[in-house]
């Protein structure tokens, strides 16, 4: 009997995993909560809309379209839209199967929504990763979005989040964003990446023969530096949005020079009127579905992984941002080791020793990115003791300092149980990060951020019922 | 005066660091992690008097019950501890159960718990969500919650301006012993001598025991908690089954569940219990989430659309008599014990930690501690694997 | 001005005329666009705050992927849905919310 093989996520890296399980003659079970293929990066347009052009509004359309059809084409791929991992469930000691992966299927965060239990042979995540956004005054005003939302509206429903945009942060995320606001309609007034450009050039210009096999990406950032340019939007290196302000809603940002470390140059404050806000510092991997299966993570925060994507969990393998970030190319790279290899698809092949060349390449790339657009250490500086760190649960940068600095309370669970910061609907997922770093400079390691077992809501009646599978039993 | 050191900083060592050093001993607490960072944050914060029958535990439930309020006002961060003197209310849903709460409960008020009949318009009142489906309902006034970290941190910041010394990181690796006495503990950030030497270290106490080469038959016994996402006021006690008394009870190994269902100050509520013996395998398993579930929603049924965020699993502190075991170890001369509370530890911490003062200073203690003694036969072990 | 949806005619990916949909929020009709989410109708209609964090501070869209749950709205009795993934339907009952015991 074929191999069975579950990929969780549908975004360039599980596409790819799914496609070489399916080439290496795996029985492939594809889910991803959202109704559409494609991740974040290649957000679709609603079905409902019926666009004609779709390619119009994303790089590389062609070929993501092509897989896309291909995959959920195929009639050993099980298609599952709309259709959450809510928990995975370790297998126990001497077992050798992989976790079993349980799914939610139905709109999102519905209430009747229907329990399926997957039995894999192998497993392969490929989650994504989401903004990371660091806390500063303001920042939890309406109208401040995150870089990744506004272009999630943009290039998801035609929806332009205002008309006089600051895109602020660091990294190569902010360029794409702009080109996604200004292709709507939207007036950028700059892009501000908060990294001297000493760093980025730095990070950019050294061994530049390994960007040679990113032309791929280095074109698509070319084309939005060109459209930024068209538009005429300001592009400042070593500027940040520091606060932003406004009576109920974001009216202006205020932004300032920023040293190497990101500590602001006093003096050189400038405030500008705003309706929106697109803020990203880099990425946070979604971890709570690789550290749930036990998987081991590497210094920085990343899902380890060997040579054929295999994490240190037996029979489960690992794409795209959770190993690193590293982008689409990368990622589709990584999703096509995974698949090949969790499909149990013999390593040897030429073909796949390109893989591996590439997947190389492209972990030097992401290496590269990283030293280009580093956080710098002085973020705090930002803050004001009653400047918002946990969005949920409103716990303020004193609150969480002072209960650090507790001698008697400075444990990374005690701080959490007493400040609340991380306890609430989000999880941790927005202000982890950042409480993690704050904690650290004050001797505390942070209580298990990515310990999320039940790694998406669900509702209690959805939990009280057993799954379809153990209904239709006899 | 002696030197103590108190091995483990949850809330029975912080609460026996605080007594002892408040009594004017050199102490010195340590831990592997940190404070209140395992079984003690992993837990609801029951303070409470309504789960146990009469006898000796019953007896020192009273006792902490007593103390905890007179501690909390003497705290300067009494607020971190988040009393809430919310009370209890037991519901029965079958006929043979009202008829087991109604006997329980009598012979509680005969021990001296004040447990309130409820009819069905005064359970309404008070619990307006709860389900109309009750046999019977007892009110227990004097049952209370803490938030179980930030009173464990609290009475371990008074035990350091009592004079006490914390030390985290430390893992205990085994015990200098000269002639039958502990004179030392050899830890992974060095040795630390003493006269005394108290274990509170949870469900860990077997294992640090059997380091100290004097095993005592405390295991872990697992458990899991549901938090829902923030809600407006809708659960105002603590509300649980009566099937819950009898899960406490119980020494199975299989899974024991019975419904527990309370909010906090944040907006969550809480939903428990599960009892189970796997050792300290701490996966988190869906179908034991899944019968959680099922009990809570059979006594608030209006919860059914409510999202789950959050479960928590840890591991209580279990001996086969289901009583602490509080008192010096006849085996090993400066040894002391204070643990073995199961799923009582937060609340008979204060009460806990007063009898061990008292049996260290051979005054006669408030309540009697024969009961909780370690040379009895589920501790020292007859026929269960240490 | 606030957040709007690019006009059909200026829509570069060729979008089909829009069919026309409608919400109730707080029992007011509120005209949407099918296959938007229920942030984009709120959005699209000047909407920018629709709960109340614990402090009653106003709280909208952050990351419109369903990670920050600052969006979270009651759907036809449903508390908590991220208003960022769901898809509008037409007829679709939408409360807002906060914790606070008045609203409930």
């Amino acid at each position: 009997m074929a191999r069975h093989v579950a990929v969780v996520g549908a975004g360039p890296a599980g596409l790819a995993a799914a496609a070489a399980a399916l080439r290496a003659g795996a029985r492939v079970t594809l889910v991803d909560s959202a109704e559409r293929p494609g991740g974040q990066y290649h957000r679709m347009l609603p079905d409902a809309f019926a666009a004609e052009r779709p390619e119009r509004l994303h790089h590389d359309w062609r070929p993501f379209d092509r897989i896309r059809r291909h995959v959920l084409g195929d009639p050993h791929c099980d298609w599952w839209a709309e259709s959450p991992v809510w928990s995975l469930e370790r297998p126990g000691p001497g077992e050798s199967r992989p976790p079993r992966v349980h799914v939610l299927r139905g709109p999102a965060d519905g209430s009747g929504r229907e329990r399926r239990v997957l039995d894999a042979d192998a497993l392969v995540l490929a989650p994504g990763a989401h903004d990371r956004v660091l806390p500063f005054p303001g920042w939890d005003l309406p109208g401040v979005f995150t870089a990744g939302a506004a272009q999630a509206l943009a290039k998801g429903e035609r929806v332009v989040v205002g008309d006089q945009v600051v895109v602020a942060g660091s990294g190569p995320f902010l360029l794409p964003v702009a080109a996604s606001l200004l292709e709507a309609g939207s007036s950028v007034l700059e892009v501000l990446e908060a990294n001297p450009a000493a760093t980025v050039t730095r990070g950019w210009a050294r061994r530049p023969w390994e960007l040679a096999s990113h032309g791929g990406k280095a074109a698509e950032l070319a084309g939005y530096t060109a459209r930024l340019a068209r538009h005429r939007v300001p592009y400042r290196v070593g500027r940040a949005v520091i606060e932003a302000r406004g009576e109920g809603r974001v009216e202006e940002a205020v932004t300032a020079r920023l040293r190497a470390d990101w500590s602001v140059v006093p003096g050189t404050e400038r405030t500008v009127p705003v309706d929106a806000l697109c803020v990203t510092h880099g990425f946070s991997p979604r971890l709570e579905l690789p550290v749930a299966a036990g998987c081991e993570l590497r210094d920085a925060g990343f899902v380890r992984v060997d040579d054929d994507q295999l994490t240190t969990s037996p029979r489960v393998y690992a794409a795209g941002e959770i190993t690193g970030i590293g982008g689409a190319p990368a990622a589709r790279t990584e999703g096509l080791l995974a698949g090949w290899c969790a499909a149990g698809g013999a390593s040897g092949a030429p073909e796949i020793r390109r893989l591996h060349r590439r997947r190389d390449q492209a972990r030097a790339f992401a290496a590269r990115l990283a030293a280009a657009h580093p956080i710098g250490a002085a973020w705090p500086g930002w803050m004001r003791p009653e400047t918002v760190v946990c969005r949920c649960e409103e716990t303020s940068y004193g609150a969480l300092c002072r209960a650090a600095d507790d001698q008697a309370g400075g444990s990374g669970h005690a701080v959490k149980l007493g400040t609340r910061a991380g306890l609430g609907p989000c999880q941790a997922r927005v202000c982890g990060p950042a409480v993690a770093d704050l904690l650290a400079r004050r001797g505390v390691t942070a209580a298990a951020p990515h310990h999320r077992p039940v790694a998406q809501p669900i509702r209690l009646g959805e939990l009280a019922r057993p799954p379809y599978e153990e209904e239709s039993a006899p | 005066m002696a030197r103590v050191v108190v091995l483990g900083a949850g809330i029975v060592g912080a609460a026996c660091a605080r007594e002892l050093a408040r009594s004017g001993h050199m102490v010195t607490v340590l831990d592997r992690g940190g404070p209140a960072a395992a079984t003690t944050s992993h837990g609801e914060g029951n303070v409470l008097v309504s789960d146990k029958g009469p006898g000796p535990e019953l007896e020192l439930a009273r006792l902490s019950r007593r103390l905890w309020p007179e501690i909390v006002a003497g705290l300067p961060d009494a607020g971190a501890v988040e009393w809430e003197p919310k009370g209890g209310i037991v519901v029965a849903t079958t006929g043979a159960g009202a008829h087991e709460l109604g006997r329980f409960a009598e012979a509680q008020r005969a021990a001296g718990i004040v447990a309130e009949p409820m009819d069905a318009a005064a359970l309404a009142a008070a619990e307006p969500y709860v389900t109309r489906d009750v046999a019977a309902a007892v009110h227990y006034p004097e049952d209370a919650q803490v938030q179980p970290a930030g009173a464990a941190c609290a009475l371990l910041a008074d035990a350091l301006r009592a004079g006490a010394a914390l030390r985290t990181g430390c893992e205990v690796l085994s015990g200098v012993v000269r002639g039958g006495r502990v004179t030392a503990v050899r830890s992974s950030s060095g040795t630390f001598g003493a006269d005394v030497f108290v274990n509170a270290a949870g469900p860990w106490s077997g294992e640090l025991a059997r380091r100290l080469g004097a095993p005592i038959g405390v295991r872990p016994r697992r458990g899991e908690v549901l938090v829902t996402a923030p809600m407006p006021p809708t659960v105002f006690h603590k509300v649980y089954d009566a099937g819950y008394v009898g899960a406490v009870g119980s020494g199975a190994e299989e899974l024991q569940a019975s419904a527990v269902v309370e909010s906090t100050r944040a907006g969550t509520i809480l939903l428990g219990s599960s009892r189970r013996r796997v050792g300290f395998d701490d996966r988190i398993r869906p179908e034991v989430l899944s019968v959680i579930a099922r009990k809570a929603l059979r006594l608030f049924p209006c919860l059914e659309g409510v999202p789950v965020m959050r479960a928590y699993g840890g591991f209580r502190p279990y001996v086969p008599d289901h009583l602490p075991v509080i008192g010096p170890d006849p085996r090993l001369t400066g040894l002391w014990h204070a643990t073995g509370h199961e799923g009582a530890g937060i609340g008979l911490s204060t009460g806990t930690a007063v009898l061990l003062r008292d049996l260290l200073h051979d005054r006669k203690p408030e309540v009697g501690a024969e009961p909780f003694r370690v040379d009895r036969p589920a501790v020292l072990g007859e026929g269960e694997d240490l | 001005m606030s957040a709007r949806l690019v006009r059909r005619e200026d829509d570069a990916a060729g979008r089909r005329p829009d069919v026309p949909i409608e919400i109730t929020v707080d029992g007011v009709p509120v005209a949407g666009v099918a296959g938007q989410t229920v942030a984009g109708v709120l959005l699209t209609n000047g909407r920018r705050a629709w709960r109340r964090g614990p402090s009653g501070a106003p709280r909208g869209v952050f990351c419109g992927i369903g990670v920050c749950f600052d969006c979270l709205v009651t759907v036809n009795g449903d508390r908590d849905v991220r208003a960022c993934l769901r898809r509008a339907a037409d007829g679709d009952e939408v409360t807002t919310q906060s914790r606070a015991a008045e609203e409930s």
